[in-house]
């Protein structure tokens, strides 16, 4: 029974795609063969296999295994100092730029290690962005040049594609509205949450496929905390997102699969209802119903 | 009725305190505006246009003026900033971006916080030795040059704590767009850095400004309108110092005027500096 579900759905899939190219030409579109039970058109974006991580002698990652799908918000719940950070760090090579730490382990974006040692750190940062806790533009930028700092350090000097990348940039912030006559006062002149959009933005502009985000919603306002929040929603479709909260309601509004850390060990790695509602693990449940943390 | 007496008592104490500081403070000012006040009586009386504009004349003669000595001065610092700032300020973002730790490091904070107590007539006697005789004459560029070696650890020190005092998420910010390290420091930190740097310079002009032993050994002096960079030239502490120890009153009256004239430049750098890192201050929120 569970085989003609998966072939009903595979066939419409079809359909639909056919259907989409008629104007064109009749592509024939094979759906693809690693399509798991619960989710029938996910594909791994990322692989995370038996990542540990140390600050000097501490270990702060204990042989971390999970698999990132594309289009998909991930999200990594937990108490104070259970490595959510350093996890999500490593995943951008962040985790690295500490002095004392180390690494071991290994981290694929779609079948390609990012640790492999062809590969510049600078390089894998620009397909693999992050937004941080404290909202941080550069001060002594305009929200023009804020958002496009990426671009232009990177050797884009074109007036034209400079322009309409800031545009597209912030409209899929949703900032475009409320800043599009001021585009050239300082980027620091903004309230928190249109500075946390800007951040947004900004790592937008550099046109990246997963975005990470370490708490951007806990510097901010209710109100800015929604905007972001509904913005993650439209970035959905376009974007694979991991968020990092400790706001446990957060990560059951906005997210499809939630992983539930504790100490350094990833506990449980599953959708987001099934954690909510019925984890398997009583670590997890203890943890969602307030016992500790 | 026992409270009351304790808080009297403390009450007193405190008011006590406060005049005993307010009266620190006007002592060590009194020094200082004191000085301000002598130098601007005894100099007010040759500052006029033709200190500005003339050249210096010989004793009894009427209208000499310092104005050589002045464009020297100005030449002399622009030399420095030109031999100096560079390496200063990116010795200072060395140690503040790289130098955390490591031996390399520690030797150049150390070997910088030497040289900022060297006695300049020391750095004086140096450049003679190692600029004006092979070069064999002397000149505004070792001059020049011995100015700059001075404001380096100046600006290193300021620059490196400047930059320190940039939050680190800003670079981590820069590095999770993908920008290269160096790209970082050069386009984000310094640049948001860039008015307490501008400080930093502005005070080490206002030290180097003022100094006058080591010009003696390295441009000498002149009494007349420099003509390249590579001759005896003027300067306004030199030229002070000549004319205060000579045996003329009227050479005397024009090393007071010049004093007063160095002063006002120096202090009018320093208030400068102060003000616009006030009003830069806001960027580093």
């Amino acid at each position: 029974m569970i085989d003609e579900a998966i072939q009903k759905e595979k066939v419409e899939k079809v359909k639909m795609e056919t259907t989409k190219t008629s104007g064109e030409s009749m592509k024939l579109v094979i759906p693809r063969a690693e399509a798991e039970m619960s989710n029938v058109a996910q594909k791994t974006k990322m692989k995370i296999e038996g990542v540990c991580a140390w600050f000097g002698d501490k270990q702060a990652l204990f042989d971390v295994n999970m698999n990132v799908h594309e289009k998909e918000v991930t999200a990594i719940i937990g108490p104070s100092g259970c490595g959510k950070s350093t996890l999500i760090r490593c995943f951008n090579r962040m985790h690295e730029t500490v002095p004392t730490a180390r690494f071991a382990g290994d981290i694929m974006l779609e079948d390609k290690s990012i640790f492999d040692p062809r590969i510049d750190p600078v390089v894998v940062r620009r397909r693999i962005g992050m937004v941080f806790q404290k909202p941080t533009p550069f001060p002594t930028l305009s929200i023009y040049e804020n958002v496009i700092v990426g671009l232009k350090l990177n050797g884009v000097r074109d007036k034209k594609v400079l322009d309409q990348a800031v545009e597209s940039s912030l409209r899929k912030a949703a900032l475009w509205e409320e800043v599009k006559d001021s585009l050239y006062k300082p980027g620091a002149a903004l309230s928190g949450g249109q500075q946390q959009r800007l951040c947004i933005a900004r790592a937008l502009a550099v046109e990246l496929e997963v975005l990470l985000m370490d708490e951007p919603c806990s510097a901010l306002d209710p109100i800015s905390t929604s905007k972001v929040e509904e913005l993650i929603h439209e970035l959905r479709q376009n974007y694979t997102i991991v968020i990092v909260t400790h706001n446990m309601q957060q990560a059951a509004r906005v997210s499809q699969k939630t992983a539930f850390m504790l100490s350094g060990k990833l506990i449980e790695y599953d959708a987001t209802e099934k954690v909510f509602t019925n984890p398997s693990n009583k670590l997890t449940e203890d943890y969602i119903t307030g016992r500790f943390g | 009725m026992f409270v009351i007496n304790y808080q009297t008592q403390r009450s007193f104490t405190n008011k006590l305190m406060v005049f005993l500081c307010g009266l620190a403070a006007v002592i060590a000012f009194v020094p200082l505006v004191s000085l301000l006040v002598y130098v601007v009586s005894q100099g007010y009386q040759q500052f006029k246009p033709a200190f500005f504009f003339n050249l210096p004349q010989a004793v009894g003669v009427p209208g000499g003026g310092m104005a050589n000595a002045i464009l020297g001065t100005l030449t002399l610092i622009l030399i420095a900033s030109v031999v100096g700032l560079p390496i200063g300020i990116f010795a200072g973002v060395y140690l503040a971006e790289f130098g955390k730790k490591g031996k390399f490091a520690w030797l150049v904070r150390f070997v910088a916080d030497v040289l900022s107590g060297v006695p300049s007539i020391v750095t004086g006697i140096v450049a003679y030795t190692v600029i004006v005789k092979p070069m064999g004459n002397f000149s505004a560029l070792a001059g020049g040059c011995a100015l700059g070696f001075m404001m380096i650890p100046i600006v290193t020190r300021t620059t490196e704590e400047l930059v320190k005092l940039i939050p680190h998420s800003l670079r981590e910010a820069s590095w999770a767009l993908g920008i290269p390290q160096w790209k970082t420091v050069l386009s984000i930190v310094i640049r948001t850095a860039k008015n307490g740097i501008l400080t930093g310079v502005l005070l080490s002009i206002a030290r180097v400004a003022g100094e006058t032993a080591p010009l003696l050994f390295t441009s000498f002096n002149n009494q007349f309108w420099p003509r390249t960079i590579n001759e005896p030239t003027a300067s306004l502490t030199v030229q002070v110092y000549t004319y205060a120890i000579s045996p003329f009153d009227d050479w005397r009256q024009q090393a007071w005027t010049g004093a007063l004239v160095l002063l006002l430049i120096v202090l009018a750098v320093n208030v400068f500096a102060k003000m616009f890192f006030k009003t830069g201050r806001g960027v580093l929120r």
